[in-house]
């Protein structure tokens, strides 16, 4: 226990309460470590507005959320009506709702944001691995909360769009229908399924996400934030003020906390437009279909996820019965470069090429369908694994060989393809695309442990370039 | 850490009971789990339905809820059941011999997949991920569909068709043909769905 410690007793009414919740509680402690004396990099850029940004947009969807809950009600019968009855007859219903369904989808642009200015300065690397690996699990937790939000409005999009994801599940082999009943709590998607998701959705995902965020930041918080120069301000060679505080940093409040105030109201202002001018966003925020009360009976002519769900979506339809011919042959072309080209242990080896070999038969036996699953997971959970498939010798781009900043582009293009053509029906042409994309993007993580090495990286300085304004 | 010798006994016993904690533990959860199975009523109301299809037209489909579920019955014409010659090649499973306790009940198990060739009676879900099909009795060339198509159904969500008869085409997301619930006729004119003679 910390000393006990006695205040004048000149001190003003509050100094004297501050110093007794002190003596009980770590309210001052708390405030210096992570905000007055928490020491941030200078040389931040626009790239560090969405961190706390992601952290608005969390209060803004459980403030809403809490008070459209108020109005809903979780029933089959009921679900579509009263999400009607907000918009309509609950006094400024349709702002909370508003605010809701953008939230979501903002709340998708800034963590998409923020989790590629962790990609491109290297923000994964040692020591930071846990804050990246906490963030996955928060990305992760964020998809399972818009999947099963969205039902909760019950239109055809809701119902159709759960029908297809749970099915998904009954592709696993030997458990997979019985799962899928489980999930459902019936033979189809009914008032069972909008109960639990309801459950789920307003309570249980919310508080695992909750305190993945604690971890988040008390993860930070331990090691320090990274910055656009990959530089270490706290580092044992970094310089320091006679009082141990880095030269390179400067305190979270007041420096960003203010600095923060001008991403917060920019965010705001476009926030504001699109939900008081394009709430449905053109059909990608909220889709047209989903104004129809959902319909067991009649499955909408095009059926697509939300936006932020395709290029994952579009992952699962590149997997066809031809697409696992070439993902075999990958399967078996690693094994043969692990057996062939690496300095090994003999024993390894013959695993590698026996895993492979076992791995390429259950390809060939299970259905493509259940790969397709498998694809479409891997490709959040490959996330997880960043901070060990990097090998370059530094963290930031800037500091990186050039042509690394083409694949990060060529990533990022791929990536937007990829959404794109999860909105659009399917076609021939958009397959074979998704299915060059779906490589790319899985060779883009599985082969960085080569060729994050390859090329030379430019000299690192040892401050943060800052150039006071 | 201190450098007092570990007490076994005392270990042996904290493992011991910590694992029986964890046995508890675990026991606890399956009243929890099992709360997400479908409830007795939700198994309860999988009764027949009965349709009449006096009214039905040759070339015309109804749809009728069963657990659900849409239940297509499509009367068909003859030049519609001519065209399953024509498809029979083209066919992932032509003869309905995949899951057959499952898919198609014995006596569907023909080129028609029915008990009189021209009355079709089929669940209208997606073999894929559960979509309903949509009818694409228009022969000929259209979008998303092969020039040479002879009516069918046509799946809006991942492109996976089938024919008149329900049997999926080759080299479709679809795996299988769509399932033929168990029907039975109470008349001419009046079927059962979800029950057969059988029961």
């Amino acid at each position: 226990m910390a000393e006990f410690k006695e205040i004048s007793p000149d001190a003003s009414a509050g100094e004297k309460l501050l110093n007794w919740v002190d003596n009980r509680f770590p309210a001052s402690k708390l405030y210096k470590e992570h905000l007055s004396e928490y020491y941030a990099p200078k040389n931040f850029n626009f790239w560090y507005f969405f961190g706390s940004l992601a952290l608005l947009v969390l209060v803004i969807q459980i403030v809403t959320g809490i008070f459209l809950v108020m109005h809903y009600k979780p029933d089959a019968n009921l679900a579509f009506g009263s999400v009607e009855y907000i918009m309509r007859d609950v006094p400024w219903g349709w702002l909370i709702r508003y605010m809701h369904s953008t939230g979501a989808s903002a709340f998708f642009i800034v963590v998409y944001m923020h989790m590629y200015r962790g990609l491109i300065y290297g923000s994964y690397r040692k020591p930071r691995e846990l804050v990246w690996v906490f963030g996955c699990a928060i990305f992760l937790c964020l998809m399972a909360e818009a999947f099963m939000g969205y039902l909760l409005p019950w239109g055809q999009m809701s119902y159709w769009g759960a029908q297809v994801i749970v099915n998904l599940f009954a592709a696993v082999p030997f458990v997979g229908p019985d799962l899928a009943l489980l999930i459902r709590g019936d033979y189809v998607v009914g008032d069972a399924t909008l109960n639990r998701f309801f459950s789920f959705h307003v309570i249980a995902v919310p508080l695992v996400l909750l305190g993945l965020v604690v971890a988040h930041i008390i993860a930070l918080h331990e090691v320090g934030s990274n910055n656009p120069d990959g530089v270490e301000i706290k580092g044992p060679n970094a310089p320091k003020d006679a009082n141990g505080h880095p030269l390179d940093g400067v305190p979270f409040h007041p420096y960003y906390t203010v600095h923060d105030i001008l991403g917060v109201s920019g965010f705001l202002l476009v926030f504001s437009a699109v939900i008081f001018f394009a709430p449905e966003f053109g059909g990608y925020f909220l889709e047209y279909n989903n104004f129809i009360p959902a319909d067991p009976l009649k499955t909408p002519l095009h059926i697509a996820p939300v936006w932020y769900f395709t290029p994952f979506y579009s992952m699962l339809r590149a997997i066809t019965s031809e697409m696992m011919y070439v993902l075999i042959a990958c399967v078996l072309a690693g094994a043969y470069f692990g057996a062939a080209k690496t300095n090994l242990p003999k024993v390894i080896k013959a695993g590698v090429v026996g895993a492979a070999v076992f791995v390429s038969l259950l390809m060939l036996s299970i259905d493509a369908k259940f790969w397709g699953v498998v694809v479409m997971g891997g490709a959040v959970v490959i996330l997880f694994f960043l901070p060990w498939l990097d090998n370059c010798a530094v963290k930031s781009i800037r500091y990186r060989p050039d042509w690394h900043k083409y694949m990060y582009g060529v990533f990022v293009v791929n990536f937007i393809v990829l959404a794109y053509l999860g909105v659009q029906p399917p076609s021939a042409i958009g397959e074979r695309v998704s299915q060059v994309g779906t490589l790319f993007y899985f060779g883009f993580f599985l082969l960085m442990p080569m060729w994050s090495q390859m090329g030379a990286t430019k000299p690192v300085p040892d401050r943060v370039t800052f150039t006071p304004h | 850490m201190s450098d007092t010798p570990v007490d076994t006994n005392k270990r042996t016993w904290l493992i011991a009971s910590t694992c029986a904690g964890a046995v508890g533990g675990v026991a606890v959860a399956v009243p929890f789990v099992s709360t997400f199975q479908p409830s007795e009523k939700a198994k309860a109301a999988g009764a027949a339905v009965e349709v009449d299809i006096s009214a039905l037209k040759p070339g015309e489909k109804m749809t009728v809820e069963w657990r659900g579920k849409p239940v297509w019955v499509v009367k068909r014409t003859p030049e519609q059941l001519e065209s399953l010659n024509k498809t029979e090649t083209q066919l992932a499973d032509p003869k309905s011999e995949r899951k057959p306790g499952e898919l198609t009940p014995a006596y569907a198990r023909n080129q028609a997949r029915s008990i009189k060739p021209e009355i079709f009676v089929a669940v209208g879900i997606c073999t894929h991920l559960g979509c309903s099909p949509s009818d694409k009795f228009q022969t000929g060339a259209q979008p998303s569909l092969p020039d040479d198509w002879n009516g069918g159904f046509l799946c809006p969500c991942h492109g996976s068709t089938f024919d008149i008869a329900g049997r999926v085409f080759k080299n479709k997301p679809a795996p299988d043909n769509l399932e033929i619930p168990p029907h039975m006729y109470l008349s001419d004119t009046k079927l059962l769905i979800g029950e057969d003679k059988k029961a």
